[in-house]
């Protein structure tokens, strides 16, 4: 037995596992409250990694610590990561505004929201008043990991599989659902590029640069190919061909 | 195994029974190990790297350089600490300590050692194991991509940014290789804990070749050797070494998510990646290569698995692993990042899993008969053996000559030359050989120089 399965296992509440819900409880709640009032995204997600990393050290004070562990590698490792990931690309200067679309919102939601909480935990308080925690011994006889891997593989292991094909549905579903698949003649691979390039029609060599040969210097002077002719292909397609009349190529009389 | 041996095993009912200030003792040796690991890796990777590309790297502060990361770690101090403008500034100096926080926190349940007596107290040489103590590590490994990640957020600039996303996603894909190659680990040992797969790996199988009797080691590096290799290519991807440095990818991304960071905070991050490359040394030794247990020709000397010496042992692991760090370093490039992604979830990954099946099968019949298990393993693998023989290949198109390719070429396609073309000689060759002297050649002993 660890010292963690101990502290739990005794009947009551230890000083040591009294002390940690103390300091840690507080932090998990300004955490839930900073999650909600900040207006930034990403400061938000990081309240909520805050209120995660305080779950997973009651789990693991509290005689469980393969799920503490779970719930540190899995939300806070995995999942917020995932959601951090998604909040760096939408932008760092995207911040939530102030202004309440629904009149009274905001007041409605903490009253609603603290009557909610005060009705859960009286509840609670009222149905646990009194009585004695059983059984995790029983539960933890052969060690925590154990015996999770029991109930989980024995017991429970319809709703388990089930649990687990789920959610690979839906992974696949939504890649099926991003993906995109190209066939494979429409696959272009280098040799097929060059032969594309010499294939009969299409001019292999580079294409002439703007003003080559011309008598203007303008990007919006076409080229002049080797035998006199303009060259259509060495000008943007959003600007006209423009070709310099005479008057504006004499000299303006500037040079004296 | 001798019983003297096996008392040498800390047990988990071993922790927590230490007085204050052992463990305050304990948890101060491993972050000063950290903390030497990293002055010491530095100087150890330039020398390395240095002796690889035949020049002599730092030579001149102390002896060998030794010192030469201390000097370089004194002057990062006084640098000016730069605060960039569009920082976020509370998190732009949290991101560098979590790095660091979460890379030293992964050292406290590594064995350094076994059972020792420190003052009369009887005691493991290690910080703290407790029944999940793998789990803890990969928690601690995944808790410290929020470092870099916030890092690169927080500093409020393009290059950073690409740094931190590319670390995000790098972390996860790797972290799931990791996961389950850890995953055939925890099948063969039983156990999560980390002086338990110490102990696991303790007993391997005696061979007995002329009549002495060798014992094979129990490492899990050589009974499990996909895992093994699996496992060390994810640890390199996870703390962001060379050849899958993309999160600092210098040629592309300036110095990815540290690039607006100087100063201390710079140092930190410095500091993060060192004592995370040798952490991640430390547990792949414990994990794999039999943590503190010395190897079989030491082991013939009775002592060698008690008292202090095992730390020797798990030291030279260690050194060696991060060895194999820098050698990678010098080695590979860079990869692409969607060749490091293919490699993880796409070569990694399926290996893995298969592997993993593999092994639970080859567990499942361990108890079974030896016909049963000749069956059982030689059914699959005879099926397999026809698959491979037997899976129809397209016939190869025959290659159509060049004169063939020329010939079917459509009118008004690029003109070619001739494919007979005969070049004639430069004229200027021919001249170049008229005007030279003569040479004066006389005739040699051997008759076939002329």
């Amino acid at each position: 037995m660890t010292t963690s399965t101990v502290l739990a296992a005794a009947s009551g509440v230890s000083g040591g596992e009294e002390v940690t819900f103390w300091i840690l409880g507080p932090l998990a709640l300004i955490g839930a409250i900073g999650m909600v009032a900040a207006r930034n995204a990403v400061h938000s997600a990081l309240w909520l990694v805050l209120t995660m990393l305080c779950l997973g050290v009651f789990y693991v004070l509290q005689a469980g610590p393969f799920i503490g562990m779970v719930q540190i590698i899995v939300y806070t490792g995995a999942i917020m990561m995932l959601f951090l990931f998604v909040l760096m690309l939408v932008g760092r200067d995207s911040t939530d505004s102030l202004i309440e679309t629904l009149r009274g919102q905001r007041v409605a939601a903490i009253v609603l929201g603290l009557g909610f909480a005060g009705l859960v935990g009286g509840a609670l308080y009222r149905a646990l008043q009194g009585t004695t925690a059983v059984g995790l011994e029983q539960a933890n006889a052969e060690g925590n990991v154990q015996g999770i891997a029991r109930l989980l593989f024995t017991k429970y292991v319809f709703a388990f599989e089930l649990t687990s094909a789920l959610l690979i549905t839906a992974a696949v579903g939504a890649m099926v659902l991003a993906h995109i698949e190209r066939r494979k003649q429409d696959k272009v691979d280098q040799p097929s590029t060059m032969r594309a390039r010499f294939a009969p029609g299409n001019y292999p060599g580079p294409k002439p640069g703007p003003g080559v040969f011309a008598t203007s210097s303008s990007v919006a002077t076409p080229a002049r190919l080797p035998d006199g002719r303009l060259s259509e292909r060495s000008t943007p397609d959003i600007l006209p061909v423009r070709e310099l009349t005479a008057q504006e190529t004499t000299l303006k009389g500037t040079d004296q | 195994m001798s019983p003297i041996y096996l008392a040498q095993d800390p047990t988990l009912a071993d922790f927590g029974r230490d007085p204050w200030w052992l463990v305050l003792g304990k948890i101060v040796f491993a972050f000063a190990f950290g903390l030497l690991a990293t002055l010491l890796g530095v100087w150890f990777e330039r020398r390395v790297v240095g002796y690889m590309q035949v020049r002599p790297g730092p030579n001149q502060v102390g002896p060998f350089g030794l010192l030469q990361t201390l000097a370089d770690g004194l002057k990062m101090a006084f640098k000016e600490d730069i605060l960039p403008k569009a920082a976020d500034k509370v998190v732009y100096f949290f991101a560098p300590t979590i790095s660091v926080i979460c890379a030293v926190t992964a050292l406290s349940v590594v064995p350094f050692g076994p059972m020792v007596s420190i003052f009369g107290h009887h005691t493991p040489l290690q910080v703290t194991d407790v029944p999940v103590a793998v789990l803890l590590l990969l928690a601690c490994s995944s808790m410290g991509v929020y470092g870099i990640v916030l890092g690169g957020w927080a500093s409020g600039s393009t290059y950073p940014l690409l740094g931190g996303l590319r670390s995000s996603a790098q972390m996860i894909s790797y972290e799931v290789a990791m996961g389950l190659s850890i995953v055939a680990v925890f099948m063969t040992a039983g156990t999560m804990s980390t002086s338990g797969i110490v102990a696991a790996q303790g007993d391997g199988t005696q061979l007995t070749i002329f009549g002495q009797t060798i014992p094979a080691p129990g490492w899990y590096a050589i009974l499990l050797l996909p895992s093994f290799i699996i496992f060390f290519i994810a640890t390199v991807g996870e703390t962001n070494r060379a050849p899958f440095d993309l999160p600092e990818a210098e040629s592309e991304l300036v110095a990815g998510f540290m690039t607006e960071y100087s100063s201390l905070k710079f140092a930190l991050f410095m500091l993060s990646e060192y004592v995370a490359m040798v952490t991640m040394s430390a547990v792949t030794t414990t994990l794999f290569l039999g943590g503190w247990r010395a190897p079989w020709p030491i082991t013939i000397w009775e002592g060698a698995n008690s008292g202090w010496w095992p730390m020797l042992w798990f030291f030279g692991k260690v050194i060696a692993l991060v060895f194999v760090f820098v050698w990678l370093r010098g080695t590979l490039p860079r990869l692409r990042y969607d060749q490091f992604m293919r490699l993880g979830w796409k070569v990694l990954l399926p290996i893995n899993l298969v592997w993993i099946l593999v092994l639970s099968g080859l567990r499942s019949i361990e108890d079974w008969d030896t016909r049963g298990k000749v069956i059982a393993v030689g059914v699959p693998a005879g099926i397999l053996l026809i698959a491979t023989i037997f899976w129809p290949s397209r016939r190869p198109q025959p290659k159509p000559t060049t004169q063939e390719q020329v010939d079917n070429r459509p009118h008004g396609s690029f003109p070619l030359p001739p494919m007979d073309l005969q070049v004639p000689p430069s004229p200027r060759i021919t001249r170049v050989v008229a005007e030279r002297e003569p040479a004066n050649i006389v005739a040699g002993s051997d008759s076939r120089e002329v």
